[in-house]
């Protein structure tokens, strides 16, 4: 018979709106007020009805692996011996990886010997050509680069706000803990250690000198640079050949780049605060 | 094979595929000779004799179906231009690749359009982005780029506006990193370059006649604008590129007499960023993230395609491990998860189409949210998935589907991924599948659409190659995952859905029968990931490298993708190492070969329905246009 079809649709209609009314009703109307428990239970399997989000005035959190834009790891402020130092050692692969190509990277060198260091000069990222794919942070041997969650980028001018440098991307350890817990902690029983890969080494090290006693870590150092080495980044591995002590000499360009993170967070935080 | 063993009684249509190749081996010693470069296969057949063999091919053993036809550039390794062509039966079982050489300099292959209708698009894409002409070809005119366009960008010798470096990673990203934008060098104004014939005046002028004739559009324009006779009532109308019917930028130009449609093209290009030409500048594992951009539906079917075919090449060196089980498992959860999703949104977009605007679109992507919301949590994403790998995955499966909230007003989720999925596939999915049905199956208005529209019958359908629903609607029985099958679909209970009446609503049919399809191996996947959970996803408990060295050789990797067959076909060239570029990389793409029967199934019907039976093909321009 003609216009069941219409009645039928008009009445699926019908059920999903009065679905929506008797899950508020059965969850008590705890979509009014803003606890986060029930906007699991409004978003899950069993709900019926229909419940949207008021983008931008609420937003749904994101998941640990949600992978935007990704962000530069350096050690936190008040980290006893590292505050303000980039967990990058500018080995390259991050570049390499990445299939648009807009990892751009200068790798360091020490301005006395001339010799590669290992953590970047500079370190920027294209974000108008980032496709988001998250090989960078993937395939990052020192976990020193990860993804961001926070999506909301848009600037009125691409032009001067969209090649993010090293200043721009770089962010406390924290701060990924805070975003990726799980993730963090899977990292870490990876690495076997919060700290840097190679500052763990450095740290055993210093231990076993101490012991020792013996004054003379520069000895060790090729231990602590030979994490780089992978096959596929022989450049990388060139410092530990030379052995150089990137760590142990305090020539003043770290220092100075150490004091920039440190002002840099300084101001973050009292943006945040 | 002996020749008694091939007697005439002898079934030739039944034969395998070797058996096949050594038949056309001995039959045609003089212009078929077997493929023996390493890791690769099949039969090089004299571009002399190709259509003679192409129909021996078609009738005589039965390879019904040109799956794809494609051209490599061989520059520097032999110095030729190669057509490649896949065909299969309809029947099942494997492909029997034939190619033709050609000269680079004066490239000729005749085309083979009279055998197989579904070769018209692809030889114009091949005349169009590698420059082989196709006598025989009805209508040889570029397909993706426009006619004044110089040159054939797919060639091994042509470089884009911006070019930088042959292949991927580029030295200037490290360690000496300086960064520049691509404008830089490609200064707009300056970037473009014609082919010396070309006459620009005439873009100027801005007359319907000229508009439609400049564009080399198969159109009699200057008959049907003849003011003086009688039989003038025929109109041209253009539709699109944009027009919100048109799922994207495409356009379709139709010549109507009254309401009805006597000749339809379709013009597409306009969404064309030369996939194939930045596929063959990355790197193989660069690739993957890209393929996610083809059709951006169904993400999670594409990676898997394009990792399948990479593997069958990294098989064939020493060091490889194919993925555990629990590995293929999730792939082909992902890959059903994203089926529901893709005939969700076919199914709705297409309602749209013929009018029943928005509404029930709206409830089907309620639960394409949630299928979306689990591969964010899984993948990372939540269409640009990127979840495959050469031989593993990305990850597996957290343990929760949890968020964290770190922005203001952040809402927070938190669900046990297996019992997620568990109440996804046994009680969400099967209930929108059932509102779904009981909204529209015996909708008298949506039958009144639908029923004998867009009608293909299933002798076009096999030779336009015509895939994935539109060739199940119109009665082929023919699903890769059964005809063909790869990872553990073989051992997966499940029904290929058919329908014999060829119209919008066989086609529509299918899809729902394909939704429950997909439910039913849901919950088969369910205890398979249970009974293997802890399992690592990587044969040897590792990830993959980041850049695999890949053996020399071709491979032709196929899925059953929701839109219809999608085949990568890659080749790696290079040294005895292998390289970790690939040569060639070609996308099979079945929203593209899907639109070649178009023009035929809008014969004679209403302007209205246009729309109808585009949509109820199911294009994705991201995929079609490449
Ligand atoms: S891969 Fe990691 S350590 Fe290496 S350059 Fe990139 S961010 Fe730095
Ligand atoms: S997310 Fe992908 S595209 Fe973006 S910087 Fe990292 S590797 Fe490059």
């Amino acid at each position: 018979m003609y216009g069941t079809g219409l009645a039928k649709g008009l009445l699926l209609t019908l059920r999903h709106f009065v679905d929506s009314y008797v899950d508020d009703i059965r969850y008590g109307f705890r979509k009014y007020h803003h606890s986060t428990d029930n906007f699991g239970i409004r978003q899950g399997t069993k709900t019926k009805g229909v419940i949207t989000v008021q983008y931008p005035d609420e937003k749904v959190a994101v998941p640990e692996r949600f992978r935007f834009v990704p962000f530069l790891i350096v050690e936190d402020e008040d980290h006893p011996t590292r505050a303000g130092k980039d967990w990058c050692t500018s080995c390259g692969i991050c570049a390499k990886v990445c299939p648009p190509q807009c990892i751009w990277i200068v790798r360091g060198n020490d301005p006395n010997t001339g010799r590669p260091v290992p953590e970047p000069e500079a370190f920027f990222i294209d974000i108008d050509i980032c496709m988001n794919c998250g090989y960078c942070a993937e395939y990052c041997p020192f976990d020193a680069i990860k993804m961001d969650h926070d999506y909301e980028l848009a600037s009125y001018d691409r032009t001067t706000h969209h090649i993010h440098d090293k200043e721009r991307l770089s962010k406390p350890n924290s701060y990924w803990r805070g975003i990726a817990p799980t993730r963090a902690y899977e990292e870490m029983l990876a690495r076997g250690t919060w700290e840097h890969k190679d500052a763990a080494k450095e740290a055993r090290r210093g231990a076993a000198s101490a012991r020792s006693s013996s004054s003379a870590p520069a000895a060790e150092a090729p231990a602590a640079v030979a994490a780089p080495a992978e096959a596929e980044a022989p450049a990388a591995s060139a410092p530990a050949a030379e052995g150089a002590t990137p760590w142990s000499e305090d020539d003043a360009k770290r220092e100075e780049r150490r004091r920039k993170a440190l002002e840099r967070k300084a101001k973050r935080a009292a943006k945040r605060g | 094979m002996d020749q008694a063993a091939l007697a005439p009684e002898r079934q030739l249509d039944a034969i395998s595929v070797e058996d096949a190749i050594t038949h056309l081996n001995s039959e045609y010693a003089d212009e078929v000779q077997l493929d023996e470069r390493e890791g690769y296969g099949g039969i090089i057949v004299d571009s002399k004799r190709l259509v003679d063999i192409a129909r021996v091919i078609r009738d005589d053993l039965g390879f019904d179906y040109l799956s794809s036809a494609t051209a490599v550039d061989y520059l520097g390794e032999g110095d030729h231009l190669e057509m490649v062509y896949h065909a299969y039966r309809t029947t099942g079982g494997g492909a029997l690749v034939f190619k033709a050489r050609t000269d680079r300099d004066n490239a000729v292959i005749p085309s083979l359009v009279s055998i197989w209708r579904g070769s018209d698009f692809q030889e114009r894409e091949a005349w169009d982005l590698m420059g082989i002409r196709f006598p025989g070809h009805p209508n040889l005119k570029r397909i993706l780029m426009w006619e004044g366009f110089q040159g054939h960008p797919l060639r091994k010798d042509w470089r884009e506006a911006y070019y930088e470096e042959e292949q991927k990673p580029f030295d200037s990203r490290w360690p000496g990193g300086h960064v520049h934008r691509a404008e830089e060098k490609n200064v707009f104004g300056k970037n473009v370059t014609y082919p010396p014939d070309i006459d620009l005046g005439r873009l100027m002028d801005t007359s319907e006649a000229a508009v439609y004739q400049s564009l080399g559009l198969g159109v009699d324009v200057e008959r049907i604008m003849d003011k003086d006779g009688f039989e003038t009532d025929e109109l041209v109308v253009n539709m699109g590129p944009h027009h919100p019917s048109t799922h994207g930028v495409f356009r379709m130009v139709l010549t109507v007499d009254g309401e009805t449609v006597t000749s339809l093209e379709p013009v597409m290009g306009y969404l064309h960023r030369n996939h194939e030409k930045i596929g063959e500048r990355n790197t193989y594992l660069h690739n993957i993230p890209f393929t996610d951009r083809l059709d951006y539906i169904s993400s999670m079917g594409n990676n898997h395609g394009y990792v399948l075919a990479v593997e069958q090449l990294m098989s064939l060196g020493r060091k490889y491990n194919p993925p555990t089980y629990r590995c293929e498992a999730l792939r082909v959860m992902m890959v059903e998860l994203s089926r529901i999703v893709n005939h969700l949104w076919a199914i709705g977009f297409w309602l749209n189409d013929i009018g029943a605007f928005f509404t029930p679109v709206l409830y089907f992507v309620q639960e394409r949210e949630r299928i979306l919301d689990f591969f964010e949590a899984v993948a990372g994403s939540r269409m640009m998935c990127n979840y495959m790998r050469f031989g593993g995955l990305f990850g597996d499966l957290p343990e929760r589907l949890k968020s964290v909230s770190n922005l203001a007003n952040d809402r927070v989720r938190d669900y046990n991924t297996m019992q997620f999925l568990t109440e996804m596939i046994n009680e969400r999915i099967p209930r929108t599948i059932d509102d779904l049905e009981r909204l529209l199956t015996q909708n008298e208005i949506l039958i009144e659409r639908s029923v004998g529209v867009g009608v293909l019958t299933r002798e076009d359908a096999i030779n336009y190659s015509a895939a994935g629903p539109l060739l199940r609607g119109s009665g082929v029985d023919y699903d890769i995952r059964r005809a063909d099958p790869y990872s553990i679909y073989p051992e997966l209970d499940f029904d290929v859905a058919v329908e014999n009446e060829g119209d919008m609503y066989a086609r529509y049919r299918v899809r729902v029968s394909e939704l429950r399809e997909s439910v039913r191996i849901l919950k088969q996947i369910l205890p398979r990931l249970e009974a293997t959970a802890g399992e690592s996803i990587w044969a040897d408990g590792k990830p993959g490298a980041y850049a695999p060295r890949v053996p020399h050789g071709e491979a032709y990797g196929r899925v059953e993708n929701g839109k219809g067959e999608l085949g990568y076909y890659v080749v790696s060239a290079g040294g005895r190492g292998g390289s970790s570029n690939p040569w060639r990389y070609h996308v099979r793409a079945p929203s593209f070969i899907n639109l070649t029967p178009m023009g035929i199934m809008s014969r004679g019907y209403k302007v209205a329905d246009i729309v109808g039976i585009l949509g109820s093909i199911d294009i994705v321009l991201g995929e079609t246009d490449r």
